[in-house]
């Protein structure tokens, strides 16, 4: 059934997809991917010293849009399932970490591990609520898939008002958050502290998804993608491929959930609505699905589109009501338009357009070409 | 019992609206083999439209037939200057470009008319009559079972009786020979466009007064209704999306008169799994012919 075919498999060769019978000595993935992972840790911490507390505070956010995209992108670009339910994922890892900070709180448990702990719990929470979605998902193709995870988009938020007495409706939860650990100085800004945390759990998850997507699971991931009933031939079963992707793709989203929450110290229902849920599938699209450097392009715009919007709208002299729904609603149209542009007439998304213009680039350099 | 038949009958007059609603997703499904996620937004812009003209002319049904008017343009634009250029081979990329109509519609709303619910008026009484001591039905609940009947019977009459309906159903079952055969297959599917954002808008402005009014998300919850619906009926078969949307329209209003109104996104979410995990082509399928 040609239904799982992903939405538009960019067509960059993967460069290292695993050392080929004469690949001769090649560096070990698990190697390449963490002293990438180091050099933007690295870069980073020099990064968070120069930049003013709203800028670290806005990297803080693309991390932690960079955890849900990532995971997205692992399913909608490299399995072909498409999930409009993700921001359900990511309220679920939010919640979670809200309950289990109060708890800590209260039981009197002070200490920066016992944040790792909550974000952990998160990660396991949105794990658990992505393997339900994945299997019934696995039997579901293109547009059912589509339908039911847009029904969990609407739905989940609702059920917070439902249950209020647990979620407390619209009202949401605080995240009680420790401060800076004393050890760093009485004066260290507290967003500097917002970024490290947020940026080391992301780089973390980045690493083992890195890894999964050049490994044995990111094969079958891609040949199930590509064409199932030639990947069940191959010996793959499919279906628990495809829950797999859902619920390695609902970990990331329940940490990237999570860490949103750590950040604003708050969670509330309106913040993981349907259209975040979109948000997050147009930020994989327009970064360029299946790369996971198209994810980070699409949670780099996630934060930075509004930010240029606020700008551009301030230049104008605009009455408040005018500018009031302009503020909210400038950034939506945009990225909608955005969205069937990129659709339209550039499926592989920036990502696709920068590896084109490397490719192009490279065949220039005589002797440097890569086949 | 007297709760029983009121809740019965309101089911079924909301029903009707989702099963109009259904009927304009079936008609784009069979036509072109896409589920248009953008049918809520582009009924809400219709409504939005019909909101307009009242308040200009101050009378309800001008505004009724701008709404319908729009519907069928909304849908014809759509496909012309959108759904055409959309590669169609995986069915992915149709869903994510409807998603990005949405947003765009949604936010250009929310420009001109603001985020804020605005008064939706309904023509006819919403209070329900009273017959032999029962509440029953409300002259509104008559006038959109009025105009849902309508619409169901004039498609069943353009579809099996004109010529342009055999032409559309013709185009939509083998494009290639209806070409060879002399029929403007990309007309008929931009017809089939218009006439399913035309209903669409019908099922907008008739379910939009009984909710909390106009909003830019007003459509959102019953997008996910009239999609189970159509999952229900089968995506494939207007008689089941009617049946469909009866269907759901009855089991919501049982949940929200029997468990409370705050159950039935949950309900409709369980619905909705559960006929997808269990028969998946939906209930009114015929045979389960699994392409490879």
């Amino acid at each position: 059934m040609s239904a799982t075919r992903a939405a538009a498999p960019p067509r960059t060769p993967a460069p290292d997809a695993g050392p080929g019978p004469a690949g001769g000595r090649r560096v070990p993935t698990l190697l390449r991917h963490l002293a990438v992972a180091a050099v933007a840790a690295l870069l980073l911490t020099a990064v968070s010293y120069g930049l003013d507390p709203f800028r670290n505070f806005q990297l803080a956010t693309v991390a932690a849009y960079l955890c849900a995209t990532a995971g997205l992108t692992v399913l909608t670009g490299l399995n072909g399932q498409l999930s409009l339910g993700h921001g359900a994922l990511m309220a679920t890892g939010a919640y979670t970490v809200a309950f289990c900070q109060t708890a800590f709180l209260d039981a009197g448990l002070t200490g920066g591990w016992w944040l790792a702990l909550s974000l952990a719990a998160a990660v396991l929470a949105a794990l658990a609520v992505g393997a339900v979605v994945g299997v019934a998902a696995a039997r579901l193709r293109g547009p059912y898939l589509a339908g039911v995870t847009l029904a969990v988009a609407v739905v989940v938020p609702a059920l917070t008002v439902t249950f209020d007495g647990v979620f407390n409706g619209e009202q949401g939860l605080s995240v009680p958050v420790e401060p800076p650990p004393a050890g760093l100085g009485p004066y260290f800004p507290y967003e500097r502290w917002q970024l490290w945390v947020a940026a080391a759990a992301t780089l973390l998850a980045l690493v083992l998804l890195a890894n999964l997507v050049r490994s044995r699971y990111g094969r079958t991931f891609r040949a199930v993608r590509d064409d199932e009933v030639a990947a069940r031939l191959a010996g793959i079963h499919v279906a628990r491929t495809q829950v797999l992707a859902f619920v390695v793709s609902a970990a990331g989203a329940g940490l990237g959930g999570a860490l949103l929450a750590v950040l604003a110290q708050s969670v509330s229902p309106g913040a993981f609505s349907l259209t975040l849920s979109l948000f997050l599938l147009m930020a994989v699209v327009i970064g360029g699905l299946g790369s996971l450097a198209g994810a980070l392009w699409g949670a780099v715009l996630l934060v930075v589109l509004p930010d240029l919007t606020h700008t551009l709208t301030e230049q104008f002299t605009l009455s408040p009501a005018v500018a009031q729904r302009m503020e909210g609603n400038l950034p939506l149209a945009i990225f909608g338009v955005t969205l069937i542009v990129v659709m339209i007439a550039a499926p592989g998304g920036v990502q696709g357009l920068l590896a084109r213009l490397g490719r192009a680039l490279a065949a220039r350099l005589p002797g440097r070409r890569r086949s | 019992m007297d709760r029983f038949v009121f809740l019965t009958l309101d089911g079924l007059s909301r029903g009707a609206v989702y099963a109009a609603f259904a009927l304009a997703l079936v008609l784009i499904w069979r036509a072109a083999r896409i589920v248009n996620f953008a049918q809520g937004a582009m009924a809400v812009a219709t409504a939005y439209v019909a909101y307009s003209v009242s308040a200009a002319t101050g009378s309800y049904w001008l505004g009724f037939l701008a709404a319908l008017a729009a519907g069928l343009l909304l849908g014809a634009a759509v496909d012309l200057a959108v759904m055409r250029f959309v590669d169609h081979r995986s069915p992915l990329n149709p869903v994510i470009v409807a998603l990005g109509l949405v947003l765009l519609i949604q936010a250009v709303l929310g420009m001109v008319y603001g985020n804020e619910f605005l008064p939706a008026e309904a023509p006819f009484s919403r209070s329900a009559l009273t017959v032999a001591g029962v509440a029953v039905l409300s002259p509104y609940d008559l006038f959109a079972f009025a105009a849902v009947g309508v619409v169901v019977v004039g498609l069943a009459w353009i579809f099996t009786r004109t010529a342009v309906g055999l032409r559309m159903r013709a185009a939509a079952f083998a494009p290639e020979v209806s070409r060879l055969l002399g029929v403007n297959v990309g007309g008929m599917l931009t017809l089939g466009w218009a006439l399913a954002s035309g209903v669409g808008a019908l099922a907008g402005m008739l379910v939009i007064p009984t909710e909390l009014g106009l909003h830019p998300h007003a459509m959102d919850l019953v997008f996910v209704s009239a999609f189970t619906a159509a999952v229900v009926g089968g995506l494939d078969s207007p008689p089941g999306a009617v049946v469909g949307g009866l269907a759901v329209g009855l089991l919501l209003s049982y949940v929200s008169g029997y468990a409370g109104s705050d159950l039935t996104p949950l309900a409709v979410l369980v619905l909705l799994l559960a006929v997808l995990l269990v028969r998946p082509g939906g209930l009114f399928a015929p045979v389960a012919a699994r392409r490879v």
